[in-house]
């Protein structure tokens, strides 16, 4: 059997040493081809798995009509939307219009740039991958304000306005919960945080309350449902891509996809063990993991209805944000305290830490209770 | 203490779609699956009764579209007369079903086919020939309640989900 560690053993999946003459280039060329390859084809799979999903969870079949299963509709969709006019409208800022698709979808690629795929395989394995990852992923709210504001258009403007709202504030749940990751592993390199958990125990045991605030956040900083504010078509129209057609709006879907592979890969890198796993090869470990994280990003959107402007903000700065900062200092002081102590005996007690302080932060929800006006 | 303001409301929500994942899906594949329509339906088809038919054009006069067209022979022959041409255009039908309650000699029956579009306006004009009554042809059991007892019974949505795989 051909396995694919024999047709790209190890050394030349990593791509050849950088020392080696014209090494560099090499490796970044074989990188630059895996990353395109793994989000457009993973893109393509999720959105016809979504679709499925979705549509099974809904009593309808979904997609079945292009190719086997419906496999080939994202095709069929790509052909439509390159075929069609591209319409830029009157009095639109027609550079800032161009630009923003694709200063949405690009930083999602880049975020690529440093995920292992493997141990050390990566196009540069970053010292300060976190960082990166952190600072990259945020660019695309600019693409899509430049959406809003260069299409001359109120309802866009509006959308835009909720997106950048809901990153910043969730921006700082997010990067906090990454924090205690960051502590547990003692390193910011994301190939590191996958090998130490490779050697303890994936860190959604160890981190239960920064899974969760890092899943969440996550999801209302990529605004997928039910945080998806900026493309409540019930008051909005469609958000900041109103007045997008054609190829430009492509970019937008694909990178509304491609950010929740984002979110899923980097969920099982950080908390689900990344690439390491026994048996199937490591690659697909983390395709697996993904795919997973995936399926419960479906699952909620399937079942919770969006929720308002109000919510959102209370939900992060009320909830996340407090949980984040409390995770952050427990798991400080256990680290510090405990520099030894055997994973068997924190998972219990992060476990506890966590449901307690969920359940005392989950009073300031009642219903009715975060109503701008009465 | 209402442990549903504390998660257990979202994951009941949750274990719903979970259910409803595995679920048959309600979806009918049109072309390929069909439904089985109302005993009842009116369907996009005239069926005619030459036997039975005499030529009287009461059809024609309830017609309130005037949709269909009759020309008889002159003379009569025996107590009929012979229907030379007798059409109706289905583009102006609107399946009220009049001509098939007026009928005296019960010789015009409602179809059941739904198929019935074509690509030209001329081809919706039913001929003599295609309304002809025979065994074979699939005839609704509007206004003709022993018609209705023939036909297969209607599938309701809701036994197709509860039905076997």
């Amino acid at each position: 059997m051909v396995t694919f560690d024999l047709v790209f053993p190890a050394w030349q999946f990593k791509g050849l040493p950088p020392d080696w003459p014209g090494g560099f280039w090499w490796h970044f060329i074989v990188f630059s081809i895996i990353i395109l390859a793994f989000v457009l084809t993973l893109v393509i799979m999720f959105i016809w798995f979504e679709r499925r999903t979705l549509g099974r969870m809904q009593a309808r079949m979904g997609p079945n009509r292009v190719g086997p299963f419906g496999l080939l509709q994202a095709m069929a969709d790509a052909i439509k939307v390159m075929l069609k006019e591209d319409i830029v409208p009157n009095g639109a800022d027609k550079l800032v219009h161009l630009l923003a698709p694709l200063v949405a979808f690009v930083p999602v690629l880049m975020v690529f740039a440093v995920m292992p795929f493997q141990d050390g395989a990566a196009l540069v394995n970053l010292n300060i991958g976190v960082l990166y990852v952190m600072a990259v992923s945020s660019i695309s709210t600019l693409g899509i304000f430049m959406a809003g504001w260069g299409s001359n258009n109120k309802y866009t403007l509006i959308s835009a306005m909720r997106d950048v709202a809901s990153v910043v504030s969730y921006e700082i749940p997010v990067v906090l919960s990454l924090a205690g990751i960051v502590l547990l592993a003692g390193s910011l390199s994301l190939n590191d945080i996958v090998r130490s958990q490779a050697q303890s125990v994936p860190f959604v045991l160890l981190q239960p309350l920064g899974f969760i605030v890092f899943f969440l956040g996550g999801m209302a900083e990529i605004n997928r449902s039910p945080f998806d504010l900026l493309e409540a078509d019930s008051e909005i129209v469609a958000g900041f891509h109103t007045e997008y057609s054609g190829m430009k709006f492509a970019l937008f879907y694909l990178a509304e996809y491609a950010e929740a592979l984002v979110l899923s890969t980097l969920v099982a890198t950080f908390f689900l063990g990344g690439w390491g796993g026994p048996l199937l090869p490591p690659w697909l470990w983390l395709i697996v993991k993904s795919w997973a994280v995936f399926f419960v990003l479906v699952w909620i959107r399937a079942t919770v209805p969006r929720v308002r402007i109000d919510q959102l903000m209370t939900f992060s700065w009320k909830f996340l944000f407090p949980l984040a900062l409390l995770n952050l200092v427990v798991t400080a002081v256990e680290v510090v305290a405990w520099p030894e102590a055997l994973p068997v005996l924190l998972i219990p007690v992060n476990i506890a830490v966590g449901a307690v302080l969920v359940i005392l932060l989950s009073r300031n929800f009642k219903p009715g209770g975060s109503q701008v006006e009465a | 203490m209402k442990l549903d303001y504390y998660g257990l409301g979202i994951a009941k929500g949750l274990m719903v779609t979970l259910k409803h994942l595995f679920r048959r899906p309600v979806t009918v594949q049109y072309p390929e699956q069909t439904l089985n329509t109302s005993r009842r339906i009116r369907g996009n088809e005239l069926v005619w009764n030459e036997e039975k038919c005499t030529g009287c054009s009461t059809c024609a006069k309830a017609c309130h579209i005037g949709a269909i067209s009759i020309v008889t022979a002159p003379n009569p022959e025996g107590d009929k007369y012979p229907v030379e041409k007798y059409e109706i255009d289905t583009g102006y039908c609107i399946m009220c079903g009049m001509c098939v309650e007026v009928c005296p000699f019960e010789a015009l029956y409602m179809g059941a086919g739904y198929e019935k579009a074509q690509y030209r306006r001329g081809d919706l004009v039913q001929s003599k020939e295609v309304m002809k009554y025979t065994s074979e042809k699939y005839v609704s059991g509007y206004f003709y309640p022993e018609f209705a007892a023939q036909l297969p019974l209607q599938t309701l949505l809701l036994e197709k989900i509860t039905e076997e795989e």
